[in-house]
């Protein structure tokens, strides 16, 4: 899996790409809490337009992202899963607690 | 319902064979001619049988995890995954959920996935014997399918 961020305005994206699963989500949640720790962003987008699978492990990604976000005062968005990955965000129910969009 | 085909592997209890488990469920399931979505919904069920055997039933070892992969009559595909870990005291509650003992990096959602990805799902558990999750899926026939 690859990550790779943006930030401006106080908006900081996350891109994430390949296949997420629990080999791949520790490293994720780290590299996603030191990104948001270091830019202290109003707003953090998770942007799963990249990901060719993602399993449950995604939702506690986006569960410890938005957690850090609500510490510095910020929300969080999910964009863009693709249709494998939106399946499980809806089997999970997350997508009720954070936001989820589909920009394209 | 009668067997038409099976492979049967086993792997350590690594995460990196994640990968491979989903990947070889895939390529087994490709004599079934699934859509696209019906592949990724098998690949998500297995990856989330597959980690709950790493995380849970060896957390502090590697051990071994036997996945069966059958093809029933009725184009169903049947997957087991065994492991010989430490077991599961109460499958009720452990399959509820948000329900998990792996902390924060796991979401407790993985058996929620399993019952909604696939048609029929069974876990019976031991405790210091382990668990055995047995998942059917059946692939829909399709319009001009050979």
């Amino acid at each position: 899996m690859k990550i790779a961020a943006s930030f401006s305005s106080g908006r900081l994206i996350v891109y994430l790409s390949g296949e997420l699963d629990h080999h791949e989500a520790g490293g994720a949640i780290r590299a996603i809490g030191a990104l948001i720790e270091e830019h202290m962003p109003r707003e953090c987008v998770i942007e799963l337009s990249g990901l060719s699978f993602m399993d449950s492990s995604g939702i506690a990604v986006i569960i410890n992202a938005g957690r850090k976000m609500r510490t510095y005062g910020g929300r969080l968005r999910v964009e863009n899963p693709p249709e494998q990955a939106r399946k499980v965000l809806e089997a999970s129910g997350i997508d009720r607690l954070i936001a989820v969009a589909m920009n394209s | 319902m009668k067997e038409q085909n099976y492979i049967k592997l086993e792997f350590p209890s690594r995460s990196s064979n994640e990968f491979f488990a989903r990947s070889a469920v895939a390529a087994f399931a490709a004599q079934l001619d699934p859509t696209l979505e019906e592949l990724g919904d098998v690949k998500t069920a297995v990856s989330e049988a597959v980690t709950n055997a790493i995380v849970h039933a060896y957390p502090d070892s590697i051990g071994r995890i036997v996945m069966r992969l059958r093809i029933l009559g009725g184009n169903t595909l049947e997957i087991m995954v065994k492991d010989f870990g430490k077991g599961i005291e109460n499958v009720q509650e452990a399959m509820k959920p948000l329900y998990t003992t792996g902390g924060s990096e796991r979401s407790g959602m993985g058996f929620t996935i399993m019952e909604s990805f696939m048609d029929k799902l069974r876990v019976r558990s031991e405790p210091g014997k382990g668990t055995t999750v047995v998942m059917q899926r059946a692939i829909r026939l399709r319009v001009g399918r050979r």
